[in-house]
């Protein structure tokens, strides 16, 4: 009953904070005492009718977890003084496959960032993999979070959050298109510098959730639904897959691909790279987003 | 001579830094209190990475790498101390016992 009240009142207060009824600001002063953490009695074990076996169990549970720990950390470290030393030239690493990445990966993949080329012409159905697994997860998300807005959700969109605070849409304003650019930025010059597809969309969806945190779910319907996420994820899926799969077929079979490699260092160049990157920074930029409005209402 | 000073300059400005860092680290652990803590964490978040990455702007010089430096320093004084105005805010909404912890100040200032 006491609970109940006073997370009612906690409640209200939240909501009072949410649609700026509150005009009072709290100046602070440090407190003078710490919080006491209140101690919780220890439970009688001789209530119990097997008193006798619980305390017995809790002795051979005490001993065998740290038996237990003890040798897992001794074959650890057996099988760490196994392994080669770290940087030899002997090592399993060292072989002809990353020699082949640096010495012929800008003549093949026209790539001035060896990375780039590697997962995303070399590797790239790992890569398709990665941004598979990102788009089953936000559907697992999905499944288990999306639900109708109830009628007071509608009404009011900004149930869950604070509402224009001035401090958070003065910073907005400021960090968010400096943030899109830069993330665009970082996709764009994915293969002639640090960075990429998935960095440049990490960048790109906090930028995307921090606007909504400080204008609402209203400014941000009128450009991203759940229509457009689902457009955003599955066309550069789909086209990840077939451009992908042209390449990697016209290449185990020997024929000339027509795509052009351009001159490297240029914006325009390195074949599928540019593209790819561009599709993957688009999943993953719409993944974070979906993410946090899921968590945060259940819908878009 | 001239690379000696700027290294001396450069090394006194990171270690300041990595100081302030440590001191907020303690804080954060050394405080019970939400506003406290946020308090102690702040200070690190500003003052303890700008004084590094000063440091490092000093060590280079005028070039590109400095300037994003500088940049990053700004980036971290306008998120860091928003981030704690909505902790701080929400604290004092959603604490029931907010008056155990905290004296209000009322308008006219007395406690």
């Amino acid at each position: 009953m006491k609970a109940g009240k006073k997370m009612k009142i906690s409640i209200d207060r939240l909501r009072a904070w949410s649609e700026r009824d509150t005009d009072r600001d709290y100046p602070f002063i440090p407190a003078e005492k710490s919080p006491e953490k209140e101690k919780r009695e220890a439970p009688d074990p001789n209530r119990y009718k097997n008193a006798f076996e619980i305390r017995a169990f809790q002795k051979v549970y005490n001993v065998f977890s740290v038996v237990f720990c003890l040798t897992l950390i001794a074959v650890l470290l057996i099988t760490i003084s196994y392994l080669p030393r770290f940087g030899e030239a002997g090592n399993p690493a060292n072989n002809e496959v990353e020699q082949r990445y640096i010495e012929a990966g800008l003549e093949e993949t026209g790539a001035v960032n060896i990375v780039a080329g590697m997962i995303l012409d070399y590797r790239a159905f790992d890569t398709f993999g990665e941004s598979c697994v990102l788009f089953t997860a936000v559907t697992c998300v999905f499944i288990l979070l999306k639900k109708k807005p109830t009628d007071a959700e509608r009404e009011n969109d900004r149930l869950y959050e604070p509402k224009n605070d001035a401090i958070l849409q003065t910073a907005a304003a400021v960090v968010v298109p400096f943030g899109i650019l830069f993330g665009i930025y970082v996709i764009l010059n994915g293969h002639l510098s640090a960075g990429g597809g998935f960095s440049g969309g990490a960048v790109l969806g906090a930028c995307l959730v921090l606007y909504l945190l400080a204008f609402g779910f209203e400014k941000t319907e009128r450009f991203f639904t759940e229509r457009t996420f689902r457009f955003i994820t599955v066309i550069p899926l789909t086209f990840y897959c077939l451009a992908k799969s042209y390449s990697f077929f016209t290449g185990a079979n020997h024929l000339e691909s027509h795509i052009p490699l351009g001159t490297p260092g240029a914006i325009l160049s390195s074949g599928l790279i540019l593209p790819l990157n561009i599709c993957v920074g688009m999943v993953v930029a719409c993944t974070m987003y979906a993410f946090y409005c899921m968590f945060r209402k259940g819908s878009f | 001579m001239n690379e000696w000073v700027r290294f001396w300059i450069c090394a006194v400005f990171c270690i300041g830094g990595i100081a302030v860092i440590l001191v907020s680290t303690f804080g954060v652990y050394r405080f019970r209190y939400v506003l406290n803590r946020m308090h102690i964490a702040a200070l690190g978040d500003t003052l303890g990475i700008s004084l590094v990455l000063l440091g490092l702007v000093i060590s280079k010089g005028f070039s590109p790498v400095s300037w994003k430096l500088l940049l990053v320093i700004l980036f971290f004084w306008i998120a860091s101390p928003v981030a704690g105005h909505l902790i701080a805010r929400l604290e004092t909404t959603t604490n029931e016992k907010l008056s155990e912890y905290v004296r209000e100040e009322r308008d006219d200032g007395s406690l």
